[in-house]
């Protein structure tokens, strides 16, 4: 098992979870594993802040969800991003690039 | 449009509840499966696959209540929960949900009715129009004045008013007004109403709309208006006509004189004085008709007049008044009264006019009653602090018996701020039940206040309603007392730690024993709090005995005043005398009557003449002459009233006019102007205005006595006969000592009066009820003061019985071995009492401290009695300790009643 994430920083969750839907609808199971694949296990995300972020995103008006069968024939809710999904999606990644060069930069300055 | 979403999926979930649940559900445990069906895909067996499955993932209802803790529509739901479940809770335990939201609704409703009481005469506005932009006209600082007063708001004469009504430039409009009492009894015994004397701008300036007929216009100011139309009161209308429409047109008789009913004020007007309401509104120039000879309009030294304006657009109060302020010298320069002496006239030319806000009405009452108000406030609110502490040590001993349940409740997963919701919306549900029962309450309570305020002679009107800012206090309030008596106790219940409450037997630890200290100190304060209110008690009811106790100088009990007002006889000056004489004379034959005089002035009514007193038969006195009272009185006046006398003699049948003028006065007249000499020898002046009298000799000295008020200072008294009074009035005041019942004696006196004069006037008053009157404001000081304090004992001694029947409760153990071990009942008892002393000892040395601040807020209104009395303090302690000892007694002898073995196999 790999370290429990050591922060996740406030509102990152919810960045991670609409780029994860931005190349298909998944469940809430398979956006965890793919949250894990991808990070390389670095975030590990349960499932008491992921439901509550699924819900919060929906009243956003940023994620819409509806019943679908599995690959293994069972019913899951899935879920999908909206046109504001992406919208907010773009506009989350470029304030993230912003940030992280920022921060970058203060970083290195220092050393 | 997110926003609209969010309305519609919160919506959804409120109303389609279970489909949104059955779906989370679904969710969760698809999650689930698929969880462990990867797992078991890794090499896990099922059932190692599904333990760590459920560890990753929590407690289900722990992720489910996470979810529902994103949207608003959930907090809803559980408060909705939580109230349904504290309302079960509470049928559960309707002994003490009866005595929650009994002292809930005794303390909220007390508050309550007071607040009601002052939002009425104090913070409300008149119901007229606008009425920000109206103010009082009226002298600034003025100190002394000379002259006749006769009425509550005595500010202008009517030469100032026509002054300041064609000077003044603030002012769109202005009228003038003052308070009377009309008889309108076309014969007979007099029938009083409330009246009102208006200029003609009244009900224009004020924008008060008719609601019948029409109204004044200041077009009818006139010089002089026997037939003026007078208004009716809206209430009035209703019930002396039954509101028929007829009524304009018909004759209402005042002081014998007709006038016509012209109009009906508006309903929800009662006129601009907060406290009363008027009956009949009448022009002014109508005053020399109704009064006669004794008119005010007519007299420049008469001071019956108050003056309001509204102001002109633009205009601030500050302005007006600046603008009166120097128009001031031409003003009063042109009322000068003829009649004053040099010292007078310098005081009146010196007066500045100055105006003040006007908006929220002009009231007496509010002066005499605000500070008693808010102390009494401050009282109730006392008494709902020892009724919320109460409240929060029974949460306190039920958080205790419910840790199990919390304890369960958090292992499940309930989260602490859940069960704090939870237990907060139980108390809210208290507060808000005690509250509406409160306001309830507060109704009646406030009009029995008002009832009980208002005298026979002069009837209150306060117009008591629910308003924003009553419905704000009693709100207040509730939300106050819930988080007074709600937070600790669910603080308290909830910090327990789940897995010690699930293991242990719940009682012992430390827990228990921090808790059990926060009671200690809530009755503590209880006990502080009540001698502090006890204390306020018992110094009112003190204050008021010393008043009732006193010796004004002559007899209350037995005294009654039969006025008889021959007016309609029209008698010359000299026959006036002679009439009252035969008057007197006759009422002297009636059967029961022992004694019997006529005076000028009941002492006590109020009223009250003044001059200036000079000493010796010639010269003026250095700097300004000393002020003594004065009353004219028959001979017979100190026996009837049985005032002894200490020097000389009473009057006789020979000192009338043409004799010379002699004087009776008071021990203090001796004291403060004769300096000890010999009275009998000494001669004075009487110096009324301008005209200074011939000497009269001193032929006796009686006995102090009151003269206008309880509470005043012993001064001194000048008493002259009647009959060498210049201006012998129109009626008789005939004051008559008699133990006769009161029935047979007013008709035998009605029938001879009615024989003497068929046309008189009759008024009657009974002497001891009057100086009764005087002292309402203390009666309901002592009254109220004394309901708040027994309460707050009561309270506290519940308080207390409480927690010592809760600490015997705990110490059953204790009890039970020292029992064993050989201890007899006694010193079992001894040793519950110890600890009731002590709470009490700290409670009651807090107490002091705490009314010995408090108490000076009632220094002003308690008579001959100091708010630090030692005697008060030590009765209010020993009352209060006699109370604790009982409270605790009952669970000290239980304690000692205890079954050593049966204690001792319990644990």
């Amino acid at each position: 098992m790999a370290d429990k994430p050591s922060g996740l920083v406030q509102g990152t969750l919810d960045m991670l979870i609409l780029k994860t839907l931005d190349l298909e609808a998944m469940h809430g199971y398979g956006i965890a594993m793919r949250i894990q694949q991808i990070s390389k296990s670095v975030f590990q995300v349960n499932p008491g802040s992921l439901f509550p972020a699924f819900r919060r995103l929906e009243r956003a008006g940023w994620l819409k969800s509806e019943w679908r069968n599995t690959e293994n024939n069972r019913r899951a809710k899935y879920y999908l991003l909206t046109t504001q999904g992406r919208k907010q999606l773009r506009g989350e990644k470029r304030e993230w690039a912003k940030q992280a060069a920022a921060i970058a930069r203060i970083l290195e300055a220092e050393s | 449009m997110s926003l609209l979403r969010n309305l519609a999926s919160g919506l959804r979930g409120l109303f389609r509840k279970a489909q949104v649940e059955r779906e989370m559900d679904e969710e969760l445990r698809g999650y689930l499966d698929t969880a462990v069906h990867d797992k078991m895909r890794g090499g896990m067996t099922r059932d190692e696959a599904l333990r760590a499955a459920r560890i990753e993932m929590g407690g289900a209802e722990s992720v489910k209540e996470q979810i529902r803790a994103v949207s608003w529509e959930s907090l809803i739901q559980t408060v909705w929960q939580d109230l349904k479940f504290g309302l079960r809770l509470l049928r559960f335990n309707t002994g003490f949900a009866a005595a929650a939201i009994l002292s809930l609704a005794l303390g909220i409703g007390a508050n309550t009715a007071i607040f009601q009481l002052l939002d009425a005469v104090r913070l409300r506005t008149l119901p007229v129009k606008n009425p920000q932009e109206l103010a009082r006209v009226a002298i600034d600082h003025r100190k002394s004045a000379s002259g006749h007063f006769t009425s509550r708001y005595s500010d202008l004469t009517y030469a100032m008013w026509q002054q300041i009504h064609s000077e003044q430039q603030g002012f769109s409009n202005s009228f003038a007004w003052g308070p009377t009492q009309f008889n309108i009894s076309p014969a007979g015994e007099v029938r009083i109403v409330q009246g009102l004397w208006v200029s003609g701008g009244f009900f224009q300036t004020l924008g008060v709309e008719p609601a019948l007929g029409s109204l004044l216009l200041p077009s009818d100011d006139q010089q002089e208006c026997p037939s003026a139309g007078v208004i009716l009161g809206y209430s009035y209308w209703q019930r002396e006509y039954g509101g028929q429409r007829d009524v304009i047109g018909r004759k209402l008789t005042i002081s014998r004189h007709p006038f016509p009913i012209t109009g009906v004020a508006a309903p929800d007007f009662y006129g601009v004085e907060v406290g009363r309401s008027f009956d009949v509104a009448v022009p002014l120039c109508a005053e020399p008709v109704v009064e006669g000879d004794e008119s005010q309009l007519k007299s420049r030294i008469g001071w019956w007049l108050a003056a309001m304006g509204r102001l002109k657009p633009g205009w601030s109060v500050e302005r007006a008044a600046a603008q009166l302020r120097a128009i001031s010298p031409g003003i009063f320069q042109a009322a000068l009264p003829t009649e004053f002496n040099a010292s007078n006239a310098k005081h009146f030319l010196e007066y500045k006019l100055g105006a003040s806000p006007a908006g929220s009405g002009i009231s007496d009452l509010r002066q005499q009653f605000e500070d008693p108000l808010w102390l009494l406030l401050g009282l109730a609110g006392l008494v709902l602090l020892i009724a919320s502490a109460n409240l929060a040590n029974l949460l306190l001993a039920r958080a205790s018996a419910r840790e199990k349940e919390m304890g369960m409740r958090m292992a499940m997963g309930a989260s602490r701020a859940r069960l704090m919701r939870q237990l907060l919306a139980e108390s809210l549900l208290l507060a808000a039940i005690g509250a509406a029962f409160g306001a309830l309450l507060a109704r009646n309570a406030s009009e029995v206040l008002v009832v009980s305020l208002s005298t026979q002679h002069d009837p209150l009107f306060v117009d008591i309603g629910m308003d924003w800012r009553v419905l704000g206090f009693t709100a207040a309030l509730a939300v106050l007392t819930c988080i007074l008596f709600g937070v600790a106790p669910a603080l308290r219940a909830t910090s327990v730690a789940p897995g010690a409450v699930l293991k242990g037997s719940g009682s012992g630890g430390t827990q228990v024993r921090s808790r059990f200290g926060l009671r200690r100190i809530l009755v503590v304060s209880q006990i502080a709090l009540s001698l502090t209110l006890l204390v306020g008690a018992l110094l009112f009811a003190r204050s008021l005995n010393n008043l009732a106790k006193l010796d004004p100088g002559f007899r209350r009990d037995g005294i009654f005043v039969v006025d008889i007002d021959f007016t309609a006889r029209h008698l010359p000056k000299e026959g006036r005398v002679a009439f009252s004489d035969e008057l007197l004379r006759r009422v002297r034959t009636v059967a029961g009557v022992e004694a019997a005089a006529t005076a000028a002035i009941v002492p006590l009514s109020g009223d009250g003449i003044g001059h200036d007193v000079l000493i010796g038969d010639t010269g003026e006195p250095e700097g300004e002459a000393p002020v003594a009272a004065f009353n004219y009185v028959s001979p017979g006046f100190f026996e009837t009233l049985q005032t002894p006398f200490l020097a000389g003699h009473d009057f006789d049948e020979h000192d009338r006019t043409g004799a010379p003028n002699v004087a009776i006065v008071s021990e203090a007249f001796v004291k403060k102007l004769a300096f000890g000499k010999n009275p009998l020898a000494m001669t004075f002046r009487v110096r009324r205005m301008n005209r200074t009298s011939a000497p009269y000799q001193i032929v006796g000295v009686v006995k102090d006595t009151k003269y206008t008020d309880l509470r005043e200072e012993l001064g001194p008294i000048v008493y002259t006969p009647r009959a060498q009074n210049e201006n012998p009035a129109t009626d008789a005041q005939i004051l008559i000592r008699s133990h006769a019942p009161l029935a047979s004696l007013l008709s035998a006196i009605e029938t001879m009066a009615s024989q003497a004069d068929p046309d008189a006037d009759i008024t009657f008053s009974n002497f001891h009820q009057m100086i009764d009157d005087g002292l309402l404001r203390d009666r309901l000081m002592a009254k109220l003061s004394g309901f708040f304090g027994v309460l707050a004992a009561l309270l506290a001694a519940i308080g207390l019985y409480g927690v010592i029947s809760y600490m015997v409760e705990r110490r059953r153990n204790e009890i039970g071995i020292r029992m064993a071990l050989g201890a007899d009942q006694q010193s079992i008892i001894r040793l519950v009492l110890r600890e009731t002393g002590l709470l009490l000892v700290i409670g009651l040395v807090t107490g002091v401290a705490l009314a010995l601040t408090t108490a000076k807020a009632a220094a002003s209104m308690l008579f001959d009695l100091k708010p630090t009395d030692v005697l008060t303090y030590l009765l209010a302690a020993l009352s209060l300790s006699v109370v604790a000892a009982l409270a605790s007694f009952l669970p000290a002898r239980r304690a000692a009643r205890l079954d050593p073995m049966a204690a001792l196999r319990n644990e």
